[in-house]
């Protein structure tokens, strides 16, 4: 016999509750989301909650499924697809917004926080900074609370009541949280194939260079990578953070060559002192690792590589933090014998167009005698001719055939990849084997701590010269038309600092203040970084393998262990709390008060009351009458009459402590 | 039931261990050793979001995503914690329970009390294996008082069967229960019979009226309106007076008197005459008459009221059987 259930219909209270949390959690995604379907998620929840507060029907399952068809429509409309990161991501929300059109009853609500715990995690794809635990720890609070609203029937719980409990459960919470987070066997990822737009957004290096590319990057204020130097510090115009090669070129674009790929490692001759740093890399997305040139070989960190040309490459795309130490010498001397396909590609052109750079190239090669020279004046070019190093060099004609001749005789605006592509180009002409190299040059310090910050406006570009004997040689065009672009170690830090000098007779330095600002600020990121989000199965394994937890079986034991420690304290401290309330002070002093009678094998019967035991005590034992008649009066005075008066305890407390004659009970 | 078929199917083993050994008892604080708890479908289903989740942070190597994770399988972790301590140091004793006819439903007053100083919320009592009756609230030091329907079936003594306490309180992540017997027992009167099957028979001397020779009541004062009187003896005067309510009485010789007799009921079986003798009893009270009973083992003299009433019917539900329980 199975009772018709009834409609356990979820209290309007909840319910808006519920939208409010709701908003909460999805408040991230809605600027992300194309605005459409922001604006229907927002006017789908403002439906829902007026439909609840004028209890409006809800709408019929056929609007529902049309509405569903046309949002997934539309979805693809924006994004192209129905699945992936982002167009995933609007569909979760979408859905979050249509179920709570049929929600009703209290198991809806189950569905509801599922979806709400998953949105709360996609967030995160697209940002992990400091402050998303904030934003993690408040939401879960609010979804704590909505559920333990949502499991009583009836009326809905006092807020206040919900959201004490909630935090206080979190609050318990959090060190085993934190315990799983250390000492949790993290796996590598990925475990299965990652959607191609995993990650949020991100500007940074490509492995292709057009002009323009560096320019705008030079403009943005995101950080590339934090370094710790283990020991000395290479000069600021020394240090070159190299990145991705690029070798092909079309006439307008420098491509990465893909086809030498697996190419065995070349080999180097290193030379000088060895720089010793750390690298913590934030997501690129893309292999390539960006080393202070030249990598010293056998400090090769685990999971990565050196390619063909060189160049540092992780085994896996950096979709998340990473961290290596690594060793570099300055001095070096790259693939002495370079081989012929080789050789070929790197002086390979497209032989249309530009007529006068080529003309160029060919009369320097007329009069050098050798390699070097012609390197020498071509830079010797680049430093007398009026060129000028800016970031607005104004728009090129769209001839692609004649792009390099625009720059070298018209316009002679540019930025560092101009400068890069434009030599790379003429050497190649000219008969030297060349690349582009696109990097990093410089960091800021940061003042709290011994790092330096390397940010995207510090992305910069330069060539790689193939010269008998030598092997690759940097050389960098920039330097040759703006030495200081090489010099500085922060042009901004460093005009800042000056300007906070010649401010300090005024009132309030802003853009001291700011930079102090930014500087904590960076300061905390890096601290967060270095500690939570760094760690990976790698570092796991490194840290508590100081302490003998090396393996992942070890790692088990230990959480196992320490979190049902801790578990049973916050047993232990919950039963003590719903233990009975400590005795009535009445109560304990009467037991006091009888215990002595126990010798004579008197005690009180849990179905006899205080009275009829001391009758039963004075029947059998005569001799105590007084003492005991006087605890009796004391102790019912105490607990039966409705105004003990003030002294009804003392005397109770008097009474109890009558002792016995001394005699042998027999 | 809802959660009958939790993964492992749990709940039943449980029960089924437990049942061996619960005994009634007097009253019950609900400890430590005898709390059971098992996640329900619900929790089942977060621990699976919680993999699924922890899963997605592998892939991504995303360590917030790892912290809330792990955040999430903390609360749930706690939350057992919670659930379990909720039930814990209730005390649930018997209540006071009115008898009833047989036929009818018999209301067991269960009194939980929270002799500690933390609410107890959302304790739901049951039958075993029964839906959820009640849902309470127990704040400290307030007794609840609540009732399990059960149907009288036969007259005489009625023992309340088990029941259980179960909470899902905070989170609905975890089920924790206990089983309770205890040793409450509520008296069955026998079912009255219908009114017209059998009326008293006339010219024997059992169930007649006897009424004093000139058959006019003597008024013989008034007194205080006790629950019971009936309302045609009401004082209407005296009502409004700023007074309580009074009731004529009249004088002993002018009440009809009559004798519930077994033996008046020849030719039928033992429940059949319970059954004749409680309705007579039921009408003679409600007509204000003196009425005594005799049975077979037993006479209680002529008398009305509450008492005298309860005292007849009690004597017919015992009938029979061992009177002391």
């Amino acid at each position: 016999m199975k009772p018709e259930r009834l409609p356990d219909l979820l209290s309007r209270t909840s319910l808006l509750r519920l939208l409010a949390v709701m908003l909460l959690v999805i408040s991230p995604h809605l600027l992300r989301l194309p605005a459409w379907e922001s604006a229907l998620v927002l006017s789908i929840a403002a439906w829902r909650g007026a439909a609840a507060i004028r209890q409006w029907p809800m709408p019929h399952a056929l609007l529902k499924i049309a509405l569903t068809m046309a949002i997934f429509a539309g979805v693809y409309a924006s994004y192209g697809r129905v699945w992936g990161q982002n167009a995933g991501v609007a569909l979760l929300v979408v859905m979050l917004a249509l179920k709570l059109t049929e929600l009703r009853e209290r198991r809806d609500v189950m569905v509801t926080v599922f979806l709400l715990y998953f949105l709360l995690v996609t967030h995160f794809l697209y940002s992990q900074a400091p402050w998303t635990v904030l934003y993690l720890l408040l939401s879960t609070v609010a979804i704590t609370a909505v559920l333990i609203d949502v499991h009583h029937a009836g009326h809905a719980r006092p807020l206040p009541m919900t959201l004490r409990l909630s935090a206080q459960m979190l609050l318990q919470s959090l060190p085993l949280m934190l315990l799983m987070f250390v000492l949790f066997p993290r796996l590598p990822g990925p475990l299965w194939t990652l959607p191609d737009d995993a990650g949020g957004a991100r500007s940074g290096l490509s492995d292709t260079m057009t002009p323009g590319d560096i320019g705008r990057l030079a403009l943005s204020e995101e950080i590339a990578f934090r370094v710790r130097f283990n020991g000395a510090v290479p000069a600021p115009s020394d240090r070159y953070w190299r990145g991705p090669l690029l070798t092909e070129y079309d006439g307008l674009t420098w491509h990465a060559d893909r086809r030498h790929a697996h190419a065995p490692t070349p080999d180097i001759k290193l030379q000088g002192p060895r720089y010793d740093y750390e690298i913590t890399l934030e997501p690129t997305r893309a292999h390539w690792l960006f080393a202070l040139d030249m990598p010293s070989l056998p400090s090769l960190p685990e999971g990565t590589r050196l390619g063909s040309d060189y160049q540092w490459l992780a085994n896996e795309p950096v979709r998340e933090l990473r961290r290596y130490r690594f060793q570099a010498q300055l001095q070096y001397q790259l693939q002495l014998d370079l081989p012929l396909a080789l050789r070929r590609l790197q002086l390979a052109y497209p032989v249309d167009g530009n007529p006068r750079a080529q003309a160029l190239a060919r009369a320097w090669r007329a009069q050098s005698r050798s390699d070097e020279e012609l390197v020498q004046r071509a830079l010797r070019h680049f430093h007398d001719e009026p060129y000028s190093y800016t970031l607005q060099p104004g728009a090129q004609r769209a001839d692609a055939r004649s792009r390099i001749d625009e720059f070298l005789f018209e316009s002679r605006r540019g930025y560092c990849e101009h400068y890069a592509g434009a030599f790379t180009y003429l050497m190649r002409v000219a008969g030297i084997p060349a690349r582009v190299v696109t990097g990093y040059l410089g960091g800021e310090p940061n003042p709290f701590g011994d790092w330096y910050v390397v940010g995207q406006s510090d992305a910069h570009a330069w060539s790689e010269v193939w010269l008998a004997g030598q092997g690759w040689v940097r050389v960098d065009p920039t330097s040759a038309v703006a030495p200081e672009r090489i010099d500085r170690s922060v042009t901004t830090a460093r005009a800042r600092r000056t300007n906070s000098r010649s401010a300090a007779l005024g009132t309030l330095d802003w853009p001291a203040l700011r930079y102090r600002v930014e500087a904590t600020w960076d300061w905390v990121d890096a601290q967060w970084n270095g500690l939570v989000l760094g760690y990976g199965t790698e570092r796991q394994r490194e840290l508590l393998g100081r302490i003998g937890l090396g393996d992942w079986q070890s790692m088990l034991l230990a959480l196992t262990g320490s979190v049902t420690l801790l578990l049973t304290v916050i047993g232990i401290v919950l039963m003590r709390r719903a233990a009975p309330a400590a005795i009535d002070p009445a109560v304990r002093l009467w037991q006091r008060g009888i215990a002595p009678l126990a010798r004579y094998g008197l005690s009180q019967r849990s179905d006899e009351g205080a009275r009829d035991f001391i009758e039963r005590a004075q029947q059998q034992r005569p001799e105590l009458a007084d003492a005991l008649t006087t605890l009796l009066r004391a102790y019912v005075d105490l607990r039966y009459e409705a105004e003990p008066g003030p002294d009804a305890l003392a005397r109770l407390r008097k009474a109890s402590r009558w002792s016995p004659p001394r005699r042998r009970p027999r | 039931m809802r959660r009958r078929w939790a993964i492992w199917r749990i709940r039943p083993r449980i029960d089924a261990w437990v049942l061996r050994r619960v005994r009634p008892e007097a009253e019950a604080v609900i400890s430590r050793r005898r709390v059971y708890i098992v996640p329900t479908r619900f929790g089942f289903g977060f621990a699976v979001m919680t993999i699924v989740m922890l899963l997605g942070a592998t892939n991504y190597s995303n360590s917030m995503a790892f912290l809330l994770g792990f955040l999430i399988a903390a609360l749930g972790l706690v939350c057992m914690h919670h659930t379990h301590a909720n039930l814990l140091n209730v005390r649930v004793r018997a209540g006071r329970t009115a008898a009833v006819h047989a036929g009818d439903t018999l209301r067991f007053e269960i009194v939980l009390d929270n002799p500690t100083q933390k609410t107890r919320y959302d304790l739901q009592l049951s039958r075993h294996r029964r839906p959820v009756v009640a849902v309470h609230d127990v704040t400290a030091g307030v007794p609840i008082r609540a009732s399990l329907a059960v149907a009288a079936t036969r007259r005489g003594w009625q023992r309340n069967t088990m029941f259980r306490i179960s909470t899902e309180f905070p989170l609905g992540l975890f089920y924790a229960w206990t089983l309770i017997e205890l040793d409450q027992v509520a008296l069955v009167y026998p079912r009255a019979a219908d009114a017209a099957s059998s009326p008293p028979s006339a010219g024997n001397n059992a169930g007649e009226l006897t009424r004093n020779s000139d058959g006019h009541d003597e008024f013989d004062g008034l007194r205080a309106y006790r629950p019971g009187d009936s309302p045609r003896r009401l004082h209407w005067k005296s009502l409004g007076k700023r007074q309580p309510p009074s009731v004529r009485v009249f004088s002993d010789t002018a009440s009809p008197e009559r004798w519930l007799d077994w033996d008046a009921l020849p030719g039928l079986d033992t429940e059949q005459r319970l059954s004749q003798l409680t309705r007579w009893v039921l009408d003679a009270e409600a007509a204000q008459q003196r009425y005594g009973l005799r049975l077979p083992s037993q006479r209680i003299d002529l008398d009305r009221g509450e008492v005298h009433q309860q005292r007849c019917l009690s004597a017919l539900a015992l009938y029979g059987t061992n009177p002391t329980r």
